[in-house]
């Protein structure tokens, strides 16, 4: 009977000798694929000490690519973050027809290549576009200046607010909205002070991708921009033209390395955010 | 005599009908206000910003007629870019579809040390700049690189090769496998594991058995948001790349290359031959989410 215990046992788990193959095998991977990168990054940065470092960030260009990629994410941020909010108070709220096929609508940038979303505005606002004639006689630069540049960032970064916030909210239904109503308070009184202490850590996480990938947006920027050094460029374009420059290898990744800090602080955030309010953000890690 | 009591029975399925849908559907008809305010910033703001210059691409694209789409994709270099991103991404996908179960396992079944670390590191991809990981990557593997020079010992050569596109494409991917699996195997049932031991099934039975086929819908939606998301990339590829023509030329960098050249109809038709592709998958993938939660 023992015997039996055990074999029942032993079938529930791999041997050991598997398990250890597979486990040194996820660290190995994880290590080679996601670590080496971005030490890689953080050692070329470090290659020019300390002085070059500085040296590079303080460029005058550079300055102005930093400039250029905050005012764009202080733009296309809180734009999309007002869209998710009201995409998902409707959507997840509310029922009606064609439910389903907004909520795919609204996913449809993701399936899009970056290359792809500065190419439509292009069409539309480029010389030969649909407004260009328009745009032209009125002096409106929007293709290779910053209009264009920010146009692309809200565009790619679009779904995320929402896509956080719905399956989130769904998951809430209403009935505390609806006892704040009945018990007599208005709509904007409900909404601040029910509707959203439920949501905050969701629409944070929501925020903070956004964020992370409107600072970071190199193809749809990259078409639209016109690479002007010193005007058009965001930092991503700024580690492109750096890069490419043979004397400035370094520079490059200095300029990275600020970028990687952007994207490792949004991920501790993140995950700062899943380990302590967790719970809350049930209904977006199972989506 | 079965004619009168049919309708009664139908009445009767009918009512319990709307009954189960009545219960699915969360709020029946919700008494909260801003529904049209909510709705119609929402259709505006979609309608303004993303359909209509998607339709615009595609209305630039039916202006071409079909001979002219067909002349522009007909090139030797296009379908050469066109095959590399789609098949690049086919076998990134693959990849990631074996790595990415072999890391959700790992991370749901056992427990190691760096666990918490690495886990918190699966994101990366998502959160850090395609062009910082594109150069990282290069540098990574460029011939003396802390990678490429082992490699390139044994005679293979990633980086400016189509390896190196693949590489990228798999950095990219990865999350969207183990985020997507990592839930569903989290809430796979034990007991059918202990039923199956009990009746004798080895483990590696059980596993093939049992654990894969109610993965399965979720391993597949991941392998395929992989896929759509590597076909279009561009940042974390491009400088990995290296950008021969007719070798390791991606499709969203030839429309790219297009648009410096002026060359409208040529980036148009690309561009709309590759969205038509990638929203097949996307209809592959509702699909397969909505068969999954039919069936999960």
């Amino acid at each position: 009977m023992i015997v039996a215990v055990r074999r029942q046992r032993n079938a529930l788990v791999e041997p050991a000798l598997v398990r250890w193959m597979l486990i040194g095998m996820t660290v190995l991977l994880l290590c080679v694929f996601l670590l080496l990168p971005l030490l890689v990054v953080i050692v070329q940065a470090c290659k020019s000490g300390v002085g070059g470092y500085f040296a590079a960030l303080g460029d005058s260009d550079t300055l102005a690519s930093i400039r250029l990629t905050l005012l764009t994410a202080a733009i296309s941020v809180p734009l999309n973050t007002l869209f998710g909010v009201a995409a998902a108070w409707a959507i997840a709220k509310f029922e009606f027809r064609g439910k389903s096929l907004l909520t795919t609508l609204i996913d449809l940038p993701f399936s899009v290549s970056p290359v792809i979303a500065g190419l439509v505005f292009v069409l539309l606002f480029g010389s030969r576009g649909w407004f260009g004639d328009w745009l032209s006689a009125h002096d409106i630069r929007v293709i290779f200046a910053v209009p264009g540049i920010i146009l692309a960032t809200t565009f790619v970064t679009f779904p995320f607010v929402a896509r956080e916030l719905i399956p989130l909210m769904q998951g809430q239904g209403t009935d505390e909205e609806q006892a704040a109503l009945t018990l007599g308070a208005s709509g904007w009184r409900m909404f601040w002070h029910v509707t959203m202490p439920n949501i905050r850590w969701g629409l944070l996480y929501g925020v903070l991708l956004c964020n992370a990938r409107a600072m970071g947006e190199f193809g749809a920027v990259s078409v639209l921009s016109g690479h002007i050094r010193g005007v058009t460029n965001t930092m991503p374009l700024q580690v492109e033209i750096l890069y490419n420059d043979p004397g400035q290898y370094s520079a490059a990744f200095a300029v990275a390395s600020l970028l990687a800090l952007l994207g490792f602080v949004t991920l501790a955030l993140k995950n700062f955010l899943e380990w302590r309010h967790g719970d809350e953000l049930a209904a977006v890690r199972g989506s | 005599m079965s004619a009168a009591i049919l309708p009664r029975a139908s009445t009767a399925m009918k009512a319990t009908a709307k009954a189960r849908v009545t219960r699915r559907s969360r709020p029946p008809r919700s008494a909260l206000p801003g529904f049209g305010l909510s709705l119609g910033f929402t259709l505006t703001y979609l309608s303004l910003l993303v359909l209509i210059p998607l339709a615009a691409l595609f209305l630039h694209a039916a202006g071409l007629g079909v001979t002219g789409i067909v002349r522009e994709l007909a090139q030797p270099r296009v379908l050469h870019a066109l095959g590399l991103s789609f098949g690049g991404a086919l076998a990134a996908a693959t990849i990631n579809t074996v790595f990415g179960s072999l890391v959700a396992w790992a991370f749901v079944r056992y427990d190691f040390a760096g666990k918490r670390l690495l886990h918190a590191l699966i994101d990366l991809p998502f959160a850090l700049p395609t062009a910082v990981a594109g150069i990282a990557l290069t540098t990574l593997y460029a011939e003396g690189g802390w990678l490429g020079a082992p490699l390139a010992q044994l005679g293979i050569k990633v980086a400016y090769t189509p390896i190196g596109i693949v590489i990228a494409m798999v950095f990219i991917g990865l999350p969207f496998v183990v985020r997507t699996l990592e839930p569903v195997l989290e809430d796979a049932e034990k007991q059918l594991e202990e039923v199956a031991a009990t009746l004798g099934a080895t483990r590696l039975q059980t596993i093939v058995h049992i654990i894969l086929p109610s993965v399965l819908p979720a391993l597949l939606t991941g392998a395929a948001l992989a896929f759509a998301r590597a076909v279009g990339e561009y940042g974390s590829v491009i400088f990995i790349a290296g950008n021969l023509q007719n070798v390791s030329e991606i499709a969203p960098l030839l429309i790219m290359i297009k648009l410096d050249e002026f060359n409208y109809a040529g980036a148009t038709a690309l561009a709309a031959a590759m969205l038509v592709m990638s929203f097949a998958v996307l209809l592959a993938i509702n699909l397969l989410q909505s068969w999954n939660r039919r069936h999960g």
